[in-house]
């Protein structure tokens, strides 16, 4: 024999999983949709989207490389792309690409790198970075491109009314034949109306999602939560006051399906336990009925997934497991 | 201008009020603190580094008063002010200085480096002296010696201790205060708090290697074999050898370096010439005298 | 199917030798009997050297209530009593032993006939425990917890079932399942011999459901003895875990530590232990001989032995085509639980269930990266703990929060960091957190 004999401490197997797994599976389940965006947005989603990964990767590179003087390269883990890809989910097709640069230089090096890189972030860079973009340049972040306009379209797209902004107004005024204008459940579903690039099509994520659950990258517990709480908040409101959106059209319409499946399962930044999970879920599933309805804002998903993540170091902290054999320690 | 009147009348008398309420609450509730707490707590050198042996300063400060109540401020010692610091504060309480005037710092008592001792397998695991050492013996036939994963490198807060992959931990004698932090992370207990000359040096046996002689010649070029050349060489008799293991007690020794010269194996050496040259020169004549 | 309810893990099986039968090793040169082979204090040795020995001949004492006795395998001369590296990684005093001939002692039954409880109805419990603590006789798992120790429960807790474990969760070994097929009989006759001794009449015998045959075969063998059920088990580790053991098997759950199984009212034994007690009591047989699983996917020919104590185990990996070029590790016991080996004469103790070879590429652990934070330890724990904020705050010496956090309740499966996708040393530093906490609370107990 010529090796040295290693020593170790047991178990000396491993499951095989890896962060390279779980990030690069996220990214093929992110496939369907982003196949959607670039379906319907055309070439301006194309564009934008580059913008956003490249700029992400770039900035990941360049701040491990130059200002934290890493040895090991993060680049190649995966969480850079996929920051980047939903970015660019979060954003219109017709957004100038100096704002998608920005935007990726805030998500990487403020959010993510400030904080210590992957793992330590407390808020969900993607999400956090439309924040910002929201707060910084208002009017290119809220004027939604058409869906299913010819492919060459960019910055010269159409612009429409988005179905949340419809259900916010018809809110406001009572009045629920403004609902009347809103597009079918079903062409919500396979994806036929204006919004964010990677909200358009509600089934392209749902696939998504069956593909993570299958490869056990997530649990159902965060999406689930989040959806069921939507449904049976905004359901009890409609049944009392019919200018209130059906919950069909809620939980289709927006980021809700990409903000439940994508950002709140974000490993880092979501609950350790399923019960913390559940408790998570339910929190930006109210949280995203309240700033719906009563905010100013038609869109409540990220903010309240933002906000959910701020408490989550608070539900790790209270929400524990269950220990083996504490039921039958207090029984006795 | 009356509105200004007003709201400076009320806000004014609201004011005086909740002072007064302060005032009252602050004497009620008052902390009596010895005076004498704040004048060592002065003098004490704040790195809270609990090598008194309690913890931080604020501790030994309340600890020095007490002693003092009791009358002697015998048995404490600040490691990292030393006699000075022990003086200031026996003169802040009004005490007779004791003690302290010895001088300490930490010990390496391995010189096991990669290149002393051949590498016989490889640890794959947390990179943690506490890890390793539960392991196994090592990735050498010595399992007693320095594992090299720096958890004394890193309890260090005085930036003292560091690790040269050819010569193994070194401990700067200008930086070491002697707060035994280094000798709680060892997992070997290979670093010691000895006294030394007030220069910092002594004789140091550099070995902890408690096997036979065969057993811990193969291990490592440079381990202690129980041969007792030194303790038969040793005039002011401060070596004593015990499993194996030679060791020098420091209040005998007199540096007079006999036993340096007559070690066969090269494990003692005198605490600060570190340099262990790589091709160890083999004494002949003790070497003749052996056999 | 029953199982434990929280956390586990699916490794691969990588039952290599399941279908080999147990072939009787040859006797060894020199046999090599370490004396601290089992939890407690070490045996004493009773021979000096140049002393001549036989085989079943006790060599060394028990050092104290919870400690073994040690027997000879083998017959021939105490060559020294000196060290020899053993699992731990370190040099520990052992017995050195020079075989000469195989003589056996003479009070020892080699016969193959069954003798059957019925057979013997004069034995009592009480000398049913004492020829199990005079064949030195721990529980052969890999724990090593003396057995009549185990059967001899603190007074005030009451003894409800005796649980067999059969469930070899851990990938690779099948010492215990061949065992099952070739020794049905008489593993039932230990199971009742060990009921009788803490005097219960409900015992089961747990076998995980990746082991169909051995199922099949020990219920139709037991359908003799109506106090004894069979229980199939779905596959999951770290079933083989005595408090998972008996959450699966009777759904009760030990408390945190201190609490022992038997406050529960059950008392755990490994089938090899059953095998052993029906031949100590039986066949007045001393514990020095046992199954051994030789395995690992670059051996020529992965093996069960039945082995004399003692035998260095290059001498089994011998047997099964010698040690191949490229081995990067020998684990003594299986992969989850295992203690990788310095050497490779490390001698076959009491404990040794197998010893498994794997290559330098399988050997090595992957890199470390951040913690993602992705809450997968936690799911996997099967005592419900947080192994990433448990590791966490013994690297950051947080011994308070361990506490709280229960990390005493640690049973060390490995799960959490066979699970965790950044391939964090999480156990190696759990380790280090649960001795440091153990040793606090033991300090705090003492001084009060």
């Amino acid at each position: 024999m010529t090796n040295k004999l290693i020593v170790s401490l047991s178990p000396h197997i491993h499951s095989g999983d890896s962060i390279q797994r779980n990030m690069y599976g996220v990214c093929i389940a992110l496939l369907p949709a982003l196949l959607c965006s670039f379906y319907f947005f055309g070439l301006g989603a194309v564009v934008v989207t580059l913008t956003s990964v490249l700029s992400c990767l770039f900035f990941e590179w360049f701040i491990n490389r130059f200002l934290l003087r890493k040895q090991e390269l993060t680049i190649s883990d995966g969480s850079a792309l996929i920051t980047g890809l939903l970015l660019a989910f979060n954003l219109p097709s017709n957004i100038p690409l100096w704002m998608v640069v920005t935007g990726a230089l805030f998500a990487i090096g403020v959010v993510k790198m400030t904080f210590g890189g992957l793992g330590c972030n407390l808020f969900n860079p993607a999400l956090a970075a439309r924040a910002f973009m929201l707060i910084s340049f208002p009017v290119e972040m809220t004027t939604w491109p058409v869906a299913g306009q010819s492919w060459a379209t960019y910055t010269d797209a159409q612009t429409g009314a988005t179905p949340l902004s419809l259900i916010k107004e018809a809110a406001k005024s009572g009045d629920a034949s403004l609902l009347d204008q809103l597009p079918s459940a079903i062409d919500m579903l396979v994806g036929q109306t204006g919004g964010c690039m990677g909200e358009v099509s509600a089934l392209a994520i749902l696939i998504g999602l069956i593909y993570m659950l299958s490869r056990g990258i997530i649990t159902w517990h965060i999406p689930l939560s989040i959806i069921v709480t939507v449904f049976a908040a905004t359901g009890i409101m409609h049944i009392a006051n019919p200018a209130f959106a059906s919950p069909v059209v809620e939980i289709l319409s927006g980021g809700l399906m990409l903000g439940a499946v994508f950002m709140a399962t974000d490993y880092v930044t979501s609950p350790m336990t399923h019960k913390g999970q559940l408790i998570y879920g339910v929190a930006i599933g109210l949280l995203t009925v309240v700033i719906r309805t009563f905010g100013a804002y038609p869109e409540g998903m990220s903010f309240a997934i933002l906000i959910a993540n701020a408490f989550t170091p608070l539900i790790n902290n209270y929400c524990k497991p269950k220990r083996f054999g504490a039921a039958e320690g207090s029984k006795k | 201008m009356d509105t200004i009147l007003q709201a400076v009348g009320v806000l004014g008398i609201a004011g005086m009020v909740l002072a007064s309420v302060l005032y009252l609450v602050l004497r009620k509730f008052a902390v009596k603190e010895d005076p004498r707490l704040a004048k060592v707590n002065a003098v004490l050198p704040g790195a809270n580094c609990g090598g008194c042996g309690f913890p931080g300063c604020d501790a030994m400060a309340s600890e020095c008063v007490k002693a003092a109540d009791k009358g002697s401020l015998e048995g404490l010692l600040c490691p990292v002010g030393g006699k000075a610091v022990m003086d200031k504060i026996a003169d802040a309480l009004g005490m007779e200085s004791v003690g302290g005037d010895a001088v300490r710092m930490a010990v390496m008592r391995c010189d096991g480096s990669c290149t002393n001792r051949p590498q016989l397998r490889e640890y794959d695991g947390a990179q943690s002296c506490r890890v390793a050492h539960i392991t196994s013996m090592g990735e050498t036939a010595c399992a007693y010696g320095c594992l090299g994963y720096g958890d004394c490198v890193a309890k260090c807060e005085f930036g003292a201790l560091s690790i040269d992959p050819e010569k193994g931990v070194l401990i700067d004698p200008d930086r070491c205060v002697a707060c035994g932090a280094c000798v709680k992370a060892c997992p070997r207990g290979l670093i010691e708090i000895r006294v030394v000359t007030p220069d910092k040096t002594g004789m140091v046996v550099k070995c902890r290697n408690k096997d036979k002689g065969v057993a811990a010649k193969n291990a490592c070029a440079v381990s202690c074999i129980g041969c007792r050349l030194c303790e038969k060489k040793c005039e002011s008799g401060a070596i004593t050898v015990e499993d194996n293991l030679a060791y020098i007690d420091a209040a005998k020794c007199t540096l007079c370096g006999k036993c340096e010269t007559v070690c066969p194996r090269n494990t003692i050496h005198k605490i600060g010439e570190w340099e262990t040259p790589a091709e160890q020169p083999v004494k002949e004549e003790i070497k003749n005298e052996e056999q | 199917m029953k199982t434990f309810r929280i956390g586990g893990v699916h490794p691969e099986g990588n039952k290599l030798s399941a279908a080999r039968p147990i072939t009787i090793a040859p006797l060894p040169q020199v046999a090599v009997f370490p004396l601290g082979q089992h939890i407690g204090a070490p045996a004493k040795p009773i021979v000096n050297k140049g002393d001549k020995v036989i085989v079943g001949q006790m060599i060394a004492e028990a050092g104290g209530f919870v400690s073994a006795p040690i027997h000879s395998s083998v017959s021939g001369t105490v060559l020294k009593i000196d060290t020899i590296v053993d699992a731990s990684g370190y040099a520990k005093p052992a017995i050195y032993i020079q075989v000469e001939d195989d003589v056996w002692d003479e009070s020892i039954d080699r016969s193959a006939d069954l003798v059957k409880i019925e057979d013997r109805p004069e034995l009592t419990d009480k000398e049913i425990v004492a020829k199990i603590q005079n064949a030195g006789i721990v529980g052969m798992g890999g724990a090593c917890f003396p057995t009549h120790v185990k059967l001899s429960p603190p007074p005030g807790s009451k003894i409800e079932w005796v649980i067999i474990n059969a469930v070899e969760c851990e990938p690779y070994l099948t010492a215990d399942h061949r065992l099952m097929l070739e020794h049905a009989d008489e593993i039932l006759v230990g199971v009742a011999l060990l009921m009788k001794a803490v005097g219960v009449h409900k015992g089961y015998i747990a076998i995980e459901g990746n082991k169909p045959d051995a199922i099949d075969l020990m219920t139709e063998k037991a359908q003799a003895y109506p106090d004894i059920e069979i229980v199939p088990l779905k596959i999951k580790y770290p079933q083989g875990g005595e408090k998972q053991l008996i959450d699966a098997v009777v759904g009760r759950q030990v408390p945190a530590p201190p609490a022992l199984p038997a406050n529960v009212g059950a008392i755990i034994q490994n089938v090899g232990t059953a095998f052993a007690v029906y031949q100590a009591v039986m066949k007045n047989k001393p514990l020095f001989e046992r199954v051994v699983t030789v395995t690992g996917k670059s051996l020529a020919q992965p093996s069960n032995f039945m082995v004399r104590m003692g035998t260095p185990m290059q001498q089994l990996i011998d047997l099964c085509g010698g040690l191949p070029e490229d081995t990067g590790k020998v684990v003594g016991g299986g992969p989850m639980m295992g203690k990788a080996l310095i050497n490779t004469d490390v001698p076959i103790c009491k404990g040794s269930s197998g010893v498994l070879v794997m290559n330098d590429k399988e050997a090595r652990r992957g890199q470390a990266g951040p913690c993602i934070r992705c809450g997968k330890c936690v799911t996997v724990c099967p005592m419900g703990l947080e192994p990433y904020l448990l590791a966490n705050g013994t690297v950051n010496e947080m011994w308070d929060l361990l506490e709280a956090n229960q990390i005493t309740s640690c049973i060390e499966c490995g799960s959490c960091q066979f699970t965790c996708p950044s391939h964090r040393p999480l156990l190696d530093f759990v380790r280090i957190g649960k001795s440091t906490v153990t040793g606090i609370i033991k300090s705090r107990v003492q001084s009060k």
